[in-house]
């Protein structure tokens, strides 16, 4: 309920601040100007990286249409769009890391903070949110924070694509379901020790089959 | 045959586009200007509206009759350089349809000079990371080009000025999987089935609160009811269908007897509604109207790209709005006001993204205005404030009694 002040007119809950930018530069440690286009000379790149982003590059009629790409290579690579690694993949495309920073803040996958290398999705959508997704979802979330699961971002997700075997949830790209609350426990087992979770009930086994026998 | 052949051929059979607005594909293909300068096209599998999953299955099982769908559909509209758009999560689909293109590399259909003629074409897979509007045909360039996933202002359309503003044909996965059976049967083939408008079979994908969720291909204009009942099973023992999407989550709701009304395009438009990519979600008599409203308006708030105002602040407020209905503080006056939101957000965005929550959450409050409002009833008795029933309903009165 609102609280209204003396004049009578109710408090609205205002929307709260946003996060504060968050900080490029960094600990104190020199990280350029975001701003400007680093000088090759100055960043040292990996071989196998610069090699990895230049191969993208030569695959479009612009080198920015790189960009995505590059910036999935530099996730993979160093775990997140950290500082650093946006000014790697800048100074091998020829672009401002703030430009690329500019991208990785608008798309759901490109992580400018170290959320973890591992990456639990619960499907939340709309077909998903009908059978009961959210259970899945606080179970897996809670599973994880009790037994204290390191390095791995649990997050709900909007549709992964996979309505047919929801609840479903995407476990570093593999997509398994559909769960129930009580599989909790076993995903989170399984990413802690490095094993599959819930082997044949991912969409990519070969005798995956959905519940009532169809195929998916 | 010759690029006009393919155009003639794609534009009788009447195919119409898979991935939800429904355009003629041949008559889109024929909108490139013709001329040497680069000209793209851009397969969208960036599928991503709730409840669509049909491409994901093409992808995975079919990526060779992409592929080929992709290049004659190139070579109609005078293509040289292609991609595919694919969502980011589709890792599985990416890694299987990048092992389709490298071996149609290998054998020469993909490429220069093509199989030894005069034709070249390069086919590029392009994954995307996560962002529903990048599907849009206009923020698809962009995102390609290597930026946000902004949508731009029409005109200029793709054809005419889209990646790299040049001429560029966008067409969805399942619409491209359709063009290589159309060329080798023809498009009187490809007619005899479906309806005088909605020629050809489609694939839907049925989800929710079915006993038998899957992709079902199926005759357009087929009664929905046998789909939802007679393929996908209905909804679970004892339960009835409460609403029903015909086209994702992005289609206005329609409820348990318009499932007599036949699966096609020209029928779910006149039903107010639209038939989108294909996607039905059933929800049941258990579920609460006024969550399902809210989670799917804060789906589409989180996908607005901010670009344009209604859309970014009518997102915004629909969520807070019903939030509000969800707590018990709205008033059934505030009823009106968000049935009002979604009116000012059609037709006043960029793209059709604010329309796509618009639609449906305006359609939920005036099909079930009745438990949204008892909703508000009960909300408001749990929390303790008095019955709106004792002030008329009037918004005004109602804030100040939850007030006191
Ligand atoms: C917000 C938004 C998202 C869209 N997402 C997709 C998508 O993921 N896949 C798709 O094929 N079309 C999508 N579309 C429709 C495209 O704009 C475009 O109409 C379609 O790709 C054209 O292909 P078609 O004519 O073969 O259907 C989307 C439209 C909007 C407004
Ligand atoms: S809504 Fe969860 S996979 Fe589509």
């Amino acid at each position: 309920m609102n609280d209204a002040d003396d004049r009578g007119v109710p408090d609205i809950d205002r929307i709260p601040e946003g996060p504060a930018a968050p900080d490029r530069i960094g600990t104190g440690e020199r990280m350029g100007d975001p701003a400007t286009v680093p000088d090759p000379a100055e960043v040292e790149v990996p071989d196998d990286f610069r090699e990895e982003i230049e191969r993208l590059m030569a695959l479009y009629p612009d080198r920015r249409s790189a960009t995505i790409p590059a910036l999935h290579a530099a996730q993979a690579r160093y775990g997140w769009c950290s500082p650093e690694a946006l000014r790697q993949v800048a100074a091998v495309m020829q672009v401002t890391p703030s430009y690329l920073s500019s991208v990785a803040s608008f798309y759901d996958q490109l992580n400018e903070q170290p959320v973890g290398r591992r990456h639990v999705f619960v499907c939340t959508g709309v077909a998903c949110h009908v059978v009961h997704a959210k259970r899945v979802y606080d179970a897996i979330a809670e599973e994880a924070r009790v037994t204290g699961l390191e390095d791995t971002e649990v997050r709900e997700f909007e549709c992964l694509g996979a309505c047919d075997m929801a609840p479903i949830a995407s476990v570093d790209g593999r997509y398994i379901g559909p769960l129930d609350p009580s599989d909790a426990p076993e995903i989170v087992a399984s990413i802690r020790e490095g094993r599959t979770p819930l082997p044949g009930r991912g969409l990519e086994d070969s005798d995956y089959r959905l519940p009532w026998g169809g195929r998916a | 045959m010759e690029p006009d052949e393919l155009l003639h051929e794609l534009e009788e059979s009447g195919l119409r586009g898979r991935g939800g607005a429904g355009f003629a594909m041949g008559k889109k293909a024929s909108f490139l200007p013709k001329g040497s300068m680069d000209k793209y096209l851009c397969c969208n599998a960036d599928e991503s509206e709730p409840g669509a999953f049909k491409d994901r299955l093409l992808l995975q099982r079919n990526p060779h009759q992409l592929v080929e769908g992709i290049l004659i559909g190139a070579a109609a509209a005078g293509a040289n350089r292609a991609f595919i758009y694919i969502r980011g999560e589709y890792e599985l689909q990416a890694e299987i349809l990048d092992r389709a293109i490298r071996e149609a590399y290998d054998k020469g259909y993909v490429g220069e000079r093509i199989l030894g003629s005069e034709h070249s074409i390069s086919l590029v897979l392009h994954r995307g990371a996560g962002a529903y509007i990048c599907g849009e045909e206009t923020a698809l360039p962009d995102s390609l080009e290597g930026k946000r996933g902004n949508p731009r202002l029409k005109p200029p359309f793709p054809a005419n000025a889209g990646l790299y503003q040049g001429p560029t044909l966008i067409n969805n996965v399942e619409t491209l999987c359709n063009v290589p059976a159309i060329i080798e049967n023809g498009a009187e083939w490809f007619k005899s089935v479906g309806t005088e408008k909605s020629t050809g079979t489609k694939i839907v994908s049925v989800s929710g609160n079915v006993r038998r969720p899957g992709n079902y291909e199926i005759e357009l204009g087929m009664p929905s009811r046998d789909i939802v009942y007679g393929l996908a099973g209905g909804p679970p023992e004892g339960r009835r269908v409460k609403c029903w999407f015909p086209g994702g989550s992005s289609a206005p709701v329609l409820v348990e007897k318009d499932l007599d009304l036949s699966y096609d395009f020209e029928t779910m438009a006149e039903a107010g509604s639209m038939l989108g990519s294909g996607s039905i979600i059933v929800v049941d008599d258990s579920q609460s109207i006024v969550s399902l409203a809210l989670r799917l308006a804060e789906f589409y708030r989180h996908e607005s790209c901010g670009k344009c105002t209604p859309c970014r602040e009518g997102t915004n407020w629909t969520v807070k709005m019903l939030e509000r209905v969800e707590s018990g503080e709205a008033t059934p006056a505030d009823l009106d006001v968000m049935a009002d939101v979604q009116t000012n957000i059609i037709g006043n965005c960029l793209c059709v993204l604010g329309d796509s929550m618009a639609m449906p959450v305006g359609s939920m409050i005036e099909k079930f205005r009745d438990e949204f409002e008892e909703h508000i009833e009960q909300a408001r008795r749990r929390n303790g404030g008095l019955p709106l029933a004792a002030h008329g309903g009037r918004a005004d009165e109602a804030v100040g009694s939850t007030a006191a």
